[in-house]
This record gives C-alpha cells, sequence and structure tokens, in this order.
C-alpha cells in the first residue's frame, strides 16, 4: 500500500480534544459462535479526537466499530457513548444510532431514492424534522461534499467516489456527535480516493470525533492524533502518529508497518 | 532497438456505421439472415406460421354468428361453405355471451357488477399509476372494498358500514395503546379490537340499524354469481388481499421471535403443500361440519378465504426471495441511521424487495387468476361451469372449440394486461444499476 500524498495545508485551529468523553469501551469482549474475536478493549475516546485504527485483515478492527453504534453485539464488558450505554434496550440504540454516523466500505447508499432523499429520509423519519428543512440542510451538506448538482440522480448513476461522499452527507444530515468510518476508501479507484479523503478532511478540521478503520497511512500521519493497532482482536498499541510510524514499540506493529510500508 | 516513442497530436473523429449494419436492412440481416443455418431456420419458421395461419383464420372469420343451434349452424355452413368443417359457429356466443359473463346474475341488475368493475379500475388508477393520478384518489380505493361488496350482493347498506367500523375500532385501539404502552401492544390490541366487533357486535349493529335506517338495494344471492364476473371477483380479493398477507408472513419468517417465525414457516409449508383444489373441498363441504349448525357462511365468501390464503402462501415464498436478494448493507445502512424495523421496512427494505420480486409477484397473480376456474369442480358456476351447462343443453350439445376459444380470449386479456402492466411497472422503478 503506498501512502497517499496529501497535498495541501491541514488547518489545525478547531482541531482540539476536548476533556469530554464521546467513547467508553471497558473490558469489552465479544465472540462470534466460540471464536473470540475482541479480546478485553480498553478505550476512552475524548470529544474531537480523530482515531485511526489500523491492523492486519482479521484482526477486528471493522467489529470494533460496528460494536459501537451496535450493528455488532458485544457479550462482555460496557460502551458507553455520548453518555448512553449500549445495551438490549433498542430505545438506546435507536438513541446512538441517530447521534453516531457512519459510512461503509461499501456506501450502503439507498438505491431506489434520489441522492437529495438519500439525505432527508432518517432526518424526516427518525429526527421528524419538517420536509423542507431537511432538503435544506442535506443540499447546504451535498454542497459541502462538493456534489449539489447530482442530488436529483440515483446512486446508481454516481461514480464510487461519489456515491461515498453522499453517504457522509447521509450520515452528517443527522447531525452526528461521533463519526465512524469502516474502511471508506477500500472499494474505490485510487483517482477517487483522494476527494473522499478530502472531504473527511474537512469534516476532521471542523472538529468532529471521527473512528476511521482505514489503510491510508498518510491520513493517519496528518490527520489523527492517535493510532491504534490491533491484532488477533486485541490492541497491540496506540500512540501518536509520529511515534507510532516512527518509533513503533511492538515487534508485530514493527512487521505490519514494514509490510505496509516499506517498498 | 527502434524508437518506441509517439504522441497523438489529434483525436480521430467520430464515423458513421456502414449501411449494412443500421436500417431495418441491417435489422433483416443480423437477425433473420445472419448465417445459412439461421437462414433455413427462418424459411422453415415462416412455413410454419403461414400452415397455421392458414387453418386458424378461415375458421375464425368464414364463420356463422346467427344461429339458434349447432344444428342450424352447420346447415347455414353446408348452404354456404358445401362443408362443416373448417368454420366456426360463434352462434353459441351470441346467444350466450351475456351467461358466460355473467352467470344466474338477474339481468335487470347487470348494471351492477358493471358499475362494480368501473370503480375498481377507478380504485386502482392511483394505485398502478402512482405517478399520474392525484394521490387524494386514494381515498377512494380505501373505500372501495367495502363499497364493491355492496354493489355485487345487495342488501343494507349497514353490512358494509360495519365491517368498516371494524377497522376504525381497531385503528382507534391501536393508536391510544401505542402512544401509551407500545406498538406491538397497540397492534395487538387493534386486531383483538376489530375481531370482537366483526364477530360479536356488527350483527347487533347492522341489525339495530337496518330497522331504524332501512337503507339498501335488492340482494342478489351468492348462488346467482357466475360467469367470468365470479373469476374477477374471485381473482381480484384474492390477489389484492394476499399481497400484503404475503408480505406479513415473508417478513414473519425472517424473525428472531421463534414462535411467530414457525407460526409462518408452518402455514406456508402447510398451504403450499396441498392443491387448491382440495382446500376448495375443504371450503365447500368440511367448514360447514365444523361450524355450528345454522351458522350462514357464505360459499364464495369461504372459497375467496381459501383463495386468498393459498396465494398468499405463494406470495410469501415469492418475497422471500425478493428479501434474500437483497445485500447486507441495505438493512445496516437503515439500522446506521437510526431507522426502527418496521420504519426501515417499509422505506428501505420491501420497496426494493418488492420490486425484486415484480415478475414473481406477477406470475403468482395471474397464477391466482386462473385457478379460479377451479370452483367449477365444488359446484359454483364459473365461465368454465357454465360452458359445461351450455354443453348439456340439447341446442349446443356438442360445441367444444368455440366455448373455450371465448374463455381463453377473456382470461387472455386480463392475463396479458397484467404482463404488460409489470414490465411497464419495472422499466420505470429502473433507477441505474444497484
Amino acid at each position: 500500500m503506498s501512502e497517499l500524498a496529501i497535498d495541501r495545508e491541514i488547518d489545525r485551529s478547531k482541531m482540539q480534544v476536548s476533556d469530554e468523553v464521546a467513547i467508553e469501551i471497558t473490558n469489552m469482549n465479544k465472540w462470534y459462535g466460540s471464536f473470540h474475536v475482541l479480546r478485553d478493549i480498553n478505550l476512552t475516546v475524548n470529544q474531537g479526537e480523530r482515531i485511526v485504527i489500523a491492523g492486519p485483515s482479521g484482526s477486528g478492527k471493522s467489529t470494533l466499530i460496528r460494536c459501537l453504534n451496535a450493528l455488532e453485539e458485544h457479550q462482555q464488558g460496557t460502551i458507553i457513548v455520548d453518555g448512553t450505554e449500549l445495551s438490549n434496550d433498542l430505545k438506546n440504540i435507536d438513541k446512538i444510532r441517530s447521534e453516531v454516523g457512519m459510512v461503509f466500505q461499501h456506501f450502503n447508499l439507498f438505491p431506489h431514492l434520489t441522492i437529495l432523499e438519500n439525505c432527508t429520509l432518517a432526518p424526516i423519519w427518525v429526527r421528524k424534522t419538517p420536509k423542507k428543512e431537511a432538503e435544506e440542510r442535506a443540499m447546504h451538506f451535498l454542497e459541502k461534499v462538493k456534489i449539489p448538482d447530482q442530488a436529483l440522480k440515483y446512486p446508481g448513476q454516481l461514480s464510487g467516489g461519489q456515491q461515498q461522499r453522499v453517504a457522509i452527507a447521509r450520515s452528517l444530515c443527522m447531525m452526528p456527535r461521533i463519526m465512524l468510518f469502516d474502511e471508506p476508501t477500500s472499494a474505490l479507484d485510487p483517482e477517487m480516493i483522494k476527494e473522499v479523503l478530502d472531504t473527511m478532511i474537512e469534516l476532521a478540521e471542523e472538529g468532529m470525533t471521527m473512528l476511521c478503520v482505514t489503510h491510508e497511512m498518510g491520513f493517519a500521519r496528518q490527520v489523527a492524533n492517535r493510532v491504534i493497532f490491533m491484532d488477533a482482536g486485541q490492541i497491540v498499541e496506540q500512540n501518536e502518529p509520529e511515534e507510532f510510524f516512527n518509533n513503533p514499540k511492538s515487534e508485530r506493529t514493527k512487521l505490519f508497518l514494514s509490510q505496509i510500508l516499506g517498498h | 532497438m527502434s524508437d518506441v516513442s509517439f504522441v497523438r497530436t489529434e483525436m480521430l473523429p467520430e464515423q458513421a456505421p456502414p449501411a449494412s449494419e443500421v436500417g431495418a436492412l441491417g435489422w433483416v440481416k443480423h437477425n433473420l439472415f445472419s448465417s445459412w443455418f439461421n437462414t433455413i431456420l427462418t424459411v422453415v419458421s415462416l412455413y410454419a406460421i403461414y400452415y397455421v395461419l392458414s387453418g386458424v383464420l378461415p375458421w375464425i372469420f368464414q364463420s356463422v354468428w346467427n344461429a339458434d343451434s349447432l344444428n342450424e349452424c352447420r346447415e347455414i355452413m353446408m348452404a354456404t361453405w358445401g362443408s362443416t368443417h373448417g368454420h366456426a359457429c360463434w352462434a353459441v356466443i351470441n346467444d350466450r355471451w351475456l351467461q358466460l359473463l355473467f352467470g344466474f346474475y338477474p339481468s335487470h341488475l347487470y348494471w351492477r357488477p358493471i358499475l362494480a368493475l368501473v370503480l375498481l379500475l377507478v380504485a386502482l388508477a392511483p394505485v398502478l399509476y402512482s405517478d399520474r393520478v392525484p394521490t387524494k384518489m386514494l381515498i377512494f380505493s380505501a373505500i372501495y372494498p367495502f363499497l364493491m361488496p355492496f354493489l355485487m350482493w345487495g342488501g343494507t347498506i349497514w353490512g358494509p358500514i360495519s365491517a368498516a367500523l371494524g377497522f376504525v375500532a381497531g385503528w382507534f385501539v391501536y393508536s391510544v395503546l401505542s402512544k401509551q404502552v407500545s406498538e406491538l401492544v397497540g397492534m395487538i390490541g387493534a386486531v383483538v379490537a376489530a375481531v370482537i366487533w366483526w364477530l360479536v357486535l356488527s350483527s347487533y349493529f347492522t341489525g339495530a340499524m337496518s330497522s331504524v335506517l332501512p337503507i339498501g338495494i335488492e340482494a342478489v344471492e351468492s348462488r346467482q354469481f357466475g360467469g367470468f364476473m365470479l373469476a374477477i371477483l374471485l381473482g381480484v380479493v384474492a390477489i389484492g388481499v394476499s399481497l400484503p398477507i404475503g408480505i406479513v408472513l415473508a417478513l414473519g419468517r425472517q424473525s428472531d421471535l421463534l414462535i411467530v417465525k414457525y407460526l409462518c414457516v408452518g402455514f406456508i409449508e402447510f398451504i403450499r403443500g396441498v392443491p387448491l383444489i382440495t382446500l376448495l373441498f375443504v371450503a365447500s363441504l368440511l367448514l360447514n361440519l365444523f361450524l355450528p349448525p345454522g351458522t350462514n357462511f357464505d360459499i364464495i365468501l369461504r372459497v375467496m378465504i381459501m383463495m386468498t390464503l393459498f396465494s398468499a402462501a405463494y406470495m410469501a415464498e415469492v418475497i422471500r426471495g425478493g428479501l434474500a436478494a437483497l445485500p447486507r448493507g441495505q438493512y445496516e445502512g437503515a439500522d446506521s441511521l437510526g431507522l426502527n424495523y418496521w420504519q426501515a421496512q417499509r422505506l428501505i427494505i420491501m420497496p426494493q424487495a418488492l420490486k425484486i420480486s415484480i415478475p414473481g409477484i406477477v406470475s403468482t397473480f395471474i397464477g391466482i387468476f386462473k385457478d379460479t376456474t377451479l370452483v367449477s369442480i365444488i359446484g359454483l358456476f364459473d365461465v368454465i361451469g357454465l360452458a359445461s351447462a351450455i354443453r348439456a343443453d340439447t341446442a349446443w350439445n356438442g360445441i367444444y372449440w368455440e366455448l373455450f376459444a371465448f374463455i381463453a380470449l377473456l382470461f387472455f386479456i386480463v392475463c396479458f394486461s397484467m404482463s404488460r402492466y409489470s414490465m411497464y411497472l419495472e422499466r420505470k422503478l429502473q433507477t441505474g444499476h444497484r
């Protein structure tokens, strides 16, 4: 994997970490059947943090962030998101899901709805926003991801990069306090990765709390304030990006970085 | 090594295709005579088409339209063409077409089924062509299910009104309970309230109101129903009711709630495992044994219920196929935005699953519509039953082709329309590749 150059100045003025805790995971364990996928995860994320989660495939990175909005169920430990504990209570789950935006590898746009309808659906039905207001807000975010002129098209008519930007706009329309990214650029052509990363950088510049599972190490180096390395369902190492890339502590991390960066 | 560097300085313009590739000539060449084998096939097919049409067309068009019996028909044929072979006797249709269409429905009341059919088309318009007909028309579509039985069977107007009030009662209980307790309790309460109304209170209400305000039209009994009208009546009800039941069964089969799941699986597998004709016999003969003596449970209503259940079981499996074709990401996308189960189903999952299932759904519709002819076996006079009755008449004894050709034409018109509509719908819902 090459390191994609980010060719612009990044405005760090708003990228400040507050003391307020956004996500708190304590002693969390998860099994698929008898397979122990996540082992004793402890992680605290403050409001405004940009965290990149890296690791080899099958290490549990995606499963971890999918647990944060209950797309996957954890069996042990506690997850507190924005002050609400994730439990079997459906009301809590719906509340957390409407506070936490998620962007998927395969976009998961709704192909039978236009771009605009994709963006207004959840605000109208979940937040009970009046239609006109929801549309105005959707157009605002579509402008931010630079595709307002595609609003009346269907997802199938857009390129992969455009679809992923719509997916980001769709999540933003719910005004989330936390954004989860599950390999947002892995299904894209190299030419389109940059436009999606640019959108994510802009989001970081506005102070959004972000957790990204990604292989884009350039993004991790320049935007993240913390990089988490996972292997075999555990957090092996976490550090600030400079330290993480230049001075990895564990052997597993060194091996991973040499494979992913060293050509 | 030679110099491989090359830079194109000007782009080539687009050119028109050669004349043999486009136009009528191009089409004929591509589709009919593209190779010697295809040429032979084309010639053989053209001869086969000619052979069939040269037999069928004279039979249809060199025919007798006015006669009182098959014998008279034959005499006219002998006098005109010198042979009875190869000429249709449409006189039987001319003589009996009203009966084939309406059965024994009183002839001075024919306007009622005709009006019901016209209103059916009006009620369907906003459902079938949602983008061209104003949405407010849906109010009429909602009233139609209560208006139609009133027109067809007649009697007091309080019967249909009382049936409608059952839904009102259910809705009322739901809206109170779903806010106060929970949606599930609300739904259960609504069903219970509606059933109590229909089974217990409804008959008192109807009796009381019709003695106070006797508004009504002349009643027609179920055994007078028949002909193609009966096929349309049974078909429309089975089609209209089985789709929502099928959706619920398909969702139930995928449910995490074990009891709901196995009830749905059991129902679907039982109904699909039994021939429709046995269900119809149960409806016509056995049901009477189980019901308390003196209950008047209309035979057409019983048949409607059986056909609806039968069609719903198939519908559920067709829709399950559509659900299975949806990528899991669609569910996750809906979940991640905070939509609850019913919102996700209604707004995201079902519109797509139903769209995928359109060909299967319409096949099931067409199948159940044609299966309505099976009711002739349990003694109802639908078109097939009437055809047998007409042949039993000495005047038309021995006539087959003309009657069945007419019946085939009636069914073909309806089934072909459904098929064309489904293709239109698929084109309309096409939103680029998924």
